[in-house]
């Protein structure tokens, strides 16, 4: 008895949880086909070394520029190395920047943004005039200016694509605690003697959780994008490291007309990779707006 | 109206000073001398009379408040001294490419707004319908697709065609010649950058444009002007589209401002030596005197357009101007 009491409860759970992602996936169709790329990106990312027989970043010069084969799924390069193995482990290394820049750079807005929105004042006055400074620089500049401060590589590019993050998260959460600020709750809290910290954190953070995340699943795609626009220019994530931008440097262009596939198939990674994100993104920004959702 | 531009003029110099502060603090930020970087990058040893002078030329043997001053300085009369790298001034330097980056950015916003404006009336005219879905795919796949990569497919595509068609394949010419000494011959050059780059900035555009047209097509004017009996032509292009074009002009000028971060990888494809190649090349040449200036010319050029689309902004809507 006591298991079937235990057990019902958990069936229920389940079936609440299937049933909700069942109803997100025939409310939105499209943002359920970005949630698969995104699976199936995130799978190969994590079990790159099981779906590829191919070492990624060794050269075979008896294969320089093979068209698609059995044994090279999409071809090989100049140098000989497997497209297909490069492509996969690159989904872990744009996976990782995207994932990392986009946390790291939400969650500090989103802390600086509710605290500017909490203090007020004076302190919300100049946070916000160093944000508009920080949003005056296009993000790819900015990107470029830290690399050029921080030096190349993974680490690098990461701390170069979260810095710009930051004031475009700030500022949209900010907008969203100035509401929160202002509910009876924020002053039940004061009244009661809790500290800033316990009020921020505990009490306006979880309530602006929907800006947030919506602000993330749209900085993954973005960062993808400046990672490999980065790496396209030599300053980002640098050889033997497969990233989908650097594949598309050097060879794709001076062998587009021999070698297609070593042009075609990295940007289609990355374009697939950008477009589920950004699908997932806009699906999830409908699903957690209840103005958009009725 | 003049109170207004005067007040949005003197609220851009604190966002300007604070960039130059910003920037001059990120250039002293890099690791090391600078002197010490360009000379001996490959770990050898430097004469120590030869890194002294190297400093004093720079200016960074000065104390820190000194160089900021001399910086400002320049900035406020647009001397941005001499390039670290080719010893030439600056503003020659810059000068010399702006032509080419602003033509290719003006070209990129004409395709932006030829493509978008139209597609985004009909999306939103013809909502959920097959249209609608191919237009919404066409502008997401815009957003995804890197700006270099469609450089390289549009050069692959033009590779491939030329030598089918005429034989013997044709590139894109890398001289830059004015559009006013040999139009065709500037056309061929960076039409297809401003293709490449205007693809992308249409499909933010076109998804706002969509949007906006959706709102302003429930409002209860273009109702009572459906219920007067006007063609839907009519009320499309009249009351609907006129009205939806605000927040498209804003997307439109914020997009044109951040053209120039799409230029600098754009420009690298089309091998092109335009304002973005110069930042590229300022950067890994170590030549810090010509990153900030750029990064300040960026920022300027944010700013202004930012002022050019508020002011169209409150004369386009007298309400926003007097409500200020």
């Amino acid at each position: 008895m006591a298991i079937l009491s235990e057990s019902a409860p958990q069936t229920a759970r389940r079936s609440t949880v299937l049933s909700s992602i069942w109803q997100f996936c025939r409310q939105n169709p499209l943002g359920a086909a970005g949630a698969v790329v995104v699976f199936v990106m995130g799978f190969m990312a994590i079990f790159a070394d099981f779906v590829t027989w191919n070492d990624p970043t060794r050269n075979n010069f008896g294969v320089m520029l093979e068209p698609p084969s059995a044994d090279y799924w999409l071809g090989t390069d100049q140098y000989g190395r497997d497209l297909y193995s490069r492509i996969v482990y690159g989904a872990r290394t744009a996976l990782m920047v995207g994932f990392v820049s986009a946390f790291v750079g939400a969650t500090i807005g989103l802390i600086l943004g509710v605290a500017s929105a909490y203090f007020g004042g004076r302190f919300d006055l100049i946070f916000q005039r160093v944000m508009d400074v920080l949003m005056a620089f296009p993000l790819v500049i900015l990107a470029l200016a830290v690399v050029s401060i921080f030096g190349t590589g993974v680490e690098n590019v990461i701390l170069a694509i979260t810095i710009p993050f930051i004031p475009r998260c700030a500022r949209v959460v900010r907008s969203s605690a100035l509401a929160v600020r202002e509910t009876p709750y924020i002053d039940a809290a004061r009244a009661c003697g809790f500290s800033h910290t316990r009020i921020v954190l505990r009490h306006m953070v979880p309530n602006v959780m929907a800006p947030y995340l919506i602000m993330m699943t749209a900085a993954v795609g973005q960062a993808i994008l400046i990672e490999a626009s980065l790496s396209f220019l030599g300053l980002g994530v640098q050889e033997p490291v497969p990233a989908w931008g650097l594949m598309l440097r050097g060879g794709a262009q001076e062998y587009a007309e021999s070698a297609p596939w070593v042009a075609i198939f990295p940007g289609i990674a990355i374009s697939l990779a950008v477009f589920g994100f950004n699908l997932f993104g806009d699906a999830l920004r409908d699903w957690l707006d209840p103005k958009l959702k009725s | 109206m003049l109170g207004y531009i005067v007040k949005r003029v003197l609220l851009m110099i604190p966002t300007l000073l604070g960039a130059a502060i910003l920037v001059f603090l990120l250039m002293r930020l890099i690791p090391g001398d600078i002197c010490m970087l360009r000379m001996a990058s490959g770990g050898g040893s430097v004469d120590p009379t030869v890194l002294r002078n190297c400093r004093a030329e720079i200016g960074t043997d000065q104390p820190m408040l000194a160089q900021f001053w001399v910086f400002i300085k320049g900035l406020a009369v647009l001397d941005f001294g001499q390039s670290m790298w080719t010893g030439r001034p600056i503003i020659d330097e810059i000068g010399l490419r702006f032509q080419l980056s602003l033509q290719v950015a003006i070209m990129a916003t004409l395709t932006a707004i030829a493509l978008a404006i139209p597609l985004g009336t009909i999306s939103a005219v013809k909502q959920n319908s097959w249209i609608d879905y191919v237009v919404r795919t066409f502008s997401i796949a815009g957003v995804a697709m890197p700006s270099f990569w469609l450089g390289i497919l549009i050069i692959l595509g033009i590779l491939i065609t030329s030598k089918a068609w005429f034989g013997t394949p044709w590139m894109p010419p890398i001289r830059y010649v004015p559009l006013w000494v040999d139009p065709l011959y500037n056309l061929s050059m960076l039409i297809w950058p401003a293709l490449a780059t205007g693809y992308r900035y249409s499909a933010v555009a076109t998804r706002m444009t969509r949007s906006a047209m959706l709102e302003v097509l429930r409002e209860d004017y273009v109702r009572t002007a459906r219920a007067k009996g006007v063609f839907r032509k009519l009320i499309v292009r009249r009351h609907a589209l006129r009205n939806a074009l605000l927040p498209v002009i804003t997307i439109i000028g914020i997009e044109f401002a951040f053209l120039m971060g799409g230029l600098v990888v754009t420009e690298q494809v089309f091998n092109l030596n335009g304002l973005g190649k110069l930042f590229v090349e300022s950067i890994t040449n170590y030549d810090y005197n010509m990153t900030q200036a750029l990064v300040m010319l960026v920022v300027g050029i944010f700013a202004l357009t930012n002022l050019v689309v508020d002011i169209l902004y409150a004369w386009l809507d007298p309400r926003i101007r007097y409500n200020r």
